[in-house]
């Protein structure tokens, strides 16, 4: 068991962990915050995306204890107790989700990808979607919304 | 003036909590405390008797609770019953013999799921490998794999075939494939010793027809199987249907173990072990007349459900009896159906549902019959249609359309496409050696399916023996509370399509308020739901048969509200209107709160008109009409709503690479009255993303073995945004006359047209009709070689 130290949504939490626990079973079980998903473990339908020292990252494809010392955020710190943000409220306005499973993990690939592409083309917008599987909306609307998102900025 | 919710492309209500984080998926979910991890032990090989399973290694494994192998399985339940006999018994866990490559052998139970999956590594098993069947038509050839062989007859095909200027006779195989929705199957089980019940928490998609086919394996009166699903479900597809064989095996590993048991599925095992779409080879015989009348079809089909037939198959044969003739006026037709079983995974439901294997081999055939005949397979079709003015139109098997303008529909998506312009540019391009196609798919789209179509399986003669199937009910209840607040309760355990929204919408217009309003409660207690056998989310039925049961609920509480505020306005009920949230006198300005209306009927049932009951609440379940059992020849209203869609895709081929460009692809429906624009799109996109995947990519592969080569999303590769082709859509909304509200289902059609007519563009570009689906750019390219 390994002490770590990990700050998410700015509040900071001390665990003790086994080395080989995923981060993503760290969010979610360890510290309950369940809006993060896991789809495959494997690193490809892009669900567990959460934003790690600023960059967007697998949590599944994480240890905990490398996370220590890290600042992550995950989907409950993008609007806090507040607001939807503009991106949420534009996957709302859009259609851009429907069981929602997807969601949480392009949202925060959406956010790190907006940071870096205040003005995105939708190529660039299609580019960055090819790394997370959606099986319910046929993508398109997810586009859309993340394009609407990035005019209102 | 009252206001009108249902029609308006209301954004939806579920979003709020779902992109803030805070659904409530299984996996969020800690409903049984204290309960230990599975994980399960699986099959390597595709067929093989189990010598030897020796957990005692396992058991001593510190922070495991015990191990479920498939001698207690055997012990504690029975066999799960399916549609047909079947000669191999299909139970939650192997017995002995393991039929495919992933099926369960065992399930560990630890303090947690990482010690849990070492102690899998340590389960000593000892397989004598058995030759595996993989090829269908091997299987059909075999007497103990044939699970089911009937032949069907309407009209007089062979007369009308003999007869025919031309007949075309080609062999059509749809691949495997699965929906894969992205969160993997999840069930908490929890025996109680005390009662003998069981309660399982589970992402299943309804109560249906499975919680008895579950209750029945377990030896459970259905009342003790507590069957509840989570408020959300992330997708399914059809896929979760088969979670119930997981709700039996975590139940028996609870009862066993003595300790609630919890069970989250990985990728892994949910490409192994879950489910998928039929594979299905079609031979089919079509009979035209010179001026292209299709005179008569005849099918040959060999179902490959894999290992078992798991409940609810073989129904994915069946959906579509009532449909065999398509969208199309021809009388005569047979059909043949033999369902095999091979080692694979078993199959189940998965969205089109029989349709995108049906429609492949239909609409091949009419574009084959096109360049045969030398015509425009637009005009091939347009002259085969069934016309407006025949609607409601009885099938020859049975199947009874509702309304629709079918050629209409059919000329709004030739518009669409740019049609002539786009047969002109195919053949400039074709001159420049350019591989260009352009496909057009005709489809009908049933929805609500009848539960009777299943017992087609079994003979007349059979079925005069029998209890006799009909019919798709559903139940949902609505209530005001004291303070005046509204909850409307349903158990469709939907998966995303926004079924709280449109309920809202539903109950809205029924009490005049907003639908913001009215809360929608979608977790499914089956002891405490209003349920029914067929309630669930499948065969697109929501908007048809459970928004009815809604609406029909909503009418009787506002019927109430109005008998209870016509008493103390001292007016006729006739003349109380519920709107903006009052129950107010027509053409006056008189009027209470209907939270006042609310409150009389909690607080001061004195007050109540006399023999009223106190309380404003109503529970009502809604049945679709003309779904009658099969008849004695065999004929069924299989669906009891029908869309229509045409389709026209453009493709070009790269000669170098043999990859498949989707240049255009327009998709009109004409799905009903629409309850929610901006949802129905959804759907509809959704749809054709998934048959442009089973199209262009996606297939479930094993090898000659049986070893599963597409375990993991390396390798069974979905469609992702920039593979996805561009999509026009245009719709028609011709009210069903079977449905209260004129909706029909449209979730589903583009996946049933999609590989039909891509599959014919890519024929129409190589000029060949040896294609084979995924058209994946290996393949086209030997085609080209």
């Amino acid at each position: 068991m390994i002490p770590i130290e990990i700050t998410v949504n700015g509040r900071r939490y001390r665990e003790t962990v086994p080395a080989r626990l995923l981060l993503s079973d760290f969010i979610r079980h360890t510290l309950g915050l369940t809006g993060t998903h896991v789809g495959c473990e494997h690193g490809v339908c892009g669900c567990c995306t959460i934003i790690l020292d600023g960059t967007s990252i697998r949590s599944c494809l994480f240890l905990a204890v490398q996370a220590d010392g890290s600042e992550l955020r995950t989907v409950e710190g993008l609007a806090g107790g507040g607001e939807l943000t503009a991106l949420q409220r534009a996957f709302r306005e859009r259609h851009a989700l429907q069981c929602g499973f997807c969601t949480p993990g392009i949202l925060m690939a959406a956010v790190d990808f907006l940071g870096r592409h205040p003005e995105p083309s939708r190529e660039q917008v299609v580019g960055l979607l090819s790394g997370h599987l959606c099986r319910c909306t046929g993508y398109e609307p997810i586009v859309e919304a993340i394009l609407d998102a990035a005019g209102e900025r | 003036m009252r206001q009108q919710w249902v029609g308006r492309p209301l954004p939806r209500f579920e979003d709020e909590a779902l992109l803030r984080g805070a659904g409530r998926y299984l996996d969020d979910l800690d409903p049984a405390p204290n309960a230990c991890h599975a994980a399960v032990l699986r099959s390597q090989l595709a067929h093989a008797r189990i010598a030897k399973l020796d957990p005692s290694a396992a058991l001593e494994l510190p922070g495991v609770v015990g191990v479920l192998t498939g001698a207690d399985v055997a012990e504690l339940s029975r066999p799960f019953p399916a549609g047909v006999d079947c000669p191999i018994p299909y139970r939650a866990a192997a017995v002995d013999v393991a039929r495919y490559a992933g099926e369960p052998l065992a399930v560990v139970v630890a303090r947690d799921r990482y010690v849990a999956e070492d102690a899998l590594e340590l389960v000593e098993v000892d397989y004598e490998p058995l030759e595996p069947v993989l090829d269908p038509l091997t299987a059909a050839a075999t007497e103990r794999l044939l699970a089911s062989d009937r032949s069907f007859r309407y009209g007089d095909p062979e007369s009308a075939l003999a007869s025919a200027h031309l007949v075309v006779r080609e062999r059509f195989a749809f691949p495997r494939w699965s929906g894969t929705p992205l969160e993997c199957y999840g069930v908490v089980a929890d025996w109680d010793e005390a009662t003998g019940s069981l309660t399982a928490w589970a992402n299943f998609q309804g109560p249906f027809t499975l919680h008895s086919v579950a209750a029945a394996a377990l030896g459970l009166p259905g009342s003790k199987l507590r069957l509840i699903t989570p408020p959300d479900s992330g997708g399914s597809f059809g896929i979760k249907s088969t979670v119930y064989a997981y709700v039996v095996l975590m139940g028996l590993a609870s009862r066993k173990l003595g300790v609630p048991v919890r069970w989250i599925e990985d990728r892994l095992e949910h490409l192994a072990g879950s489910s998928g779409a039929t594979a299905r080879i079609t031979d089919v015989e079509a009979g035209f007349s010179a001026d292209g009348e299709l005179l008569a079809l005849r099918y040959d089909v060999v179902e490959d459900v894999g290992a078992y037939v798991r409940a609810p198959e073989p129904a994915t044969l069946y959906r579509m009896h009532g449909s065999l003739s398509g969208a199309y006026r021809v009388r005569h037709v047979a059909a043949r159906n033999r369902v095999v079983t091979t080692n694979r995974c078993p199959t189940g439901l998965n969205r089109g549902f029989g349709g995108p294997q049906l429609y492949f081999a239909l609409e091949r055939t009419m574009a084959i019959a096109a360049r045969r005949l030398s015509l425009d397979p637009a005009e091939l079709a347009r002259r085969n249609l069934i016309r407006a003015d025949e609607q409601p139109y009885r099938t020859p098997s049975g199947g009874l359309y509702d309304s629709g303008d079918y050629a209409a529909c059919l000329d709004d998506a030739l518009r669409l496409a740019r049609y002539e312009e786009r047969v002109a540019e195919r053949d400039r391009a074709r001159s420049e050696g350019r591989l260009v196609g352009i496909g057009v798919a005709c489809i009908v789209e049933p929805s609500i399916s009848n539960m009777g179509y299943i017992t087609l399986a079994r003979t007349p003669e059979q079925r005069a023996g029998e209890l006799p199937k009909s019919g798709n009910a559903e139940g949902a209840s609505v209530q005001v509370s004291p303070l005046g607040g509204i909850t409307v309760r349903v158990a469709t355990a939907g998966q995303g399509q926004g079924h709280a929204t449109v309920c809202a919408q539903i109950v809205a217009d029924q009490l005049g308020v907003g639908p913001a309003d009215v809360e929608v409660i979608t977790e499914m207690d089956t002891s405490t739901s209003a349920w029914t056998v067929s309630s669930g989310s499948y065969s697109s039925r929501f908007s048809g048969v459970s928004a009815g049961a809604v609406l029909r609920a909503a009418e009787r509480v506002a019927a109430k509200a109005r008998r209870i505020a016509a008493h103390l306005l001292e007016c006729d009920p006739d003349d109380v209107e519920l709107a903006g949230g009052r129950a107010v006198v027509t053409g006056s300005a008189d009027g209470i709160s209907l939270r006042r209306v609310a409150g009389v009927a909690h607080w001061n049932p004195e007050a109540l008109p006399p023999g009223l009951e106190p309380g404003l609440q109503a529970t009502a379940f809604h049945a679709a009409p003309n779904l009658d059992p099969p008849d004695a020849d065999d004929r069924i209203a299989s669906s009891a709503a029908h869309g229509f869609v045409a389709d026209v895709a453009v493709v070009e081929v790269e000669r170098e690479t043999g990859r498949v460009l989707v240049l255009d692809y327009v998709s009109v429906h004409d799905a009903g009255r629409l309850l929610n624009p901006l949802l129905a799109a959804g759907q509809v996109r959704g749809s054709f993303a998934h048959g442009a995947g089973v199209a262009l990519l996606e297939r479930t592969v094993y090898d000659a073995d049986g070893n599963l080569l597409t375990g993991s999303f390396m390798d069974y590769l979905c469609l992702t945004a920039p593979e996805l082709p561009p999509l026009t859509t245009g719709h028609r909304q011709s009210p069903s006359p079977f449905t209260p509200l004129g909706a029909k289902g449209l979730g589903e059609g583009t996946t049933m047209s999609v590989p039909a007519a891509i599959g014919n563009a890519v024929a129409d570009a190589l000029g060949r009709d040896d294609i084979e689906l995924p058209l994946t750019a290996p393949r086209v390219w030997e085609l080209l070689a």
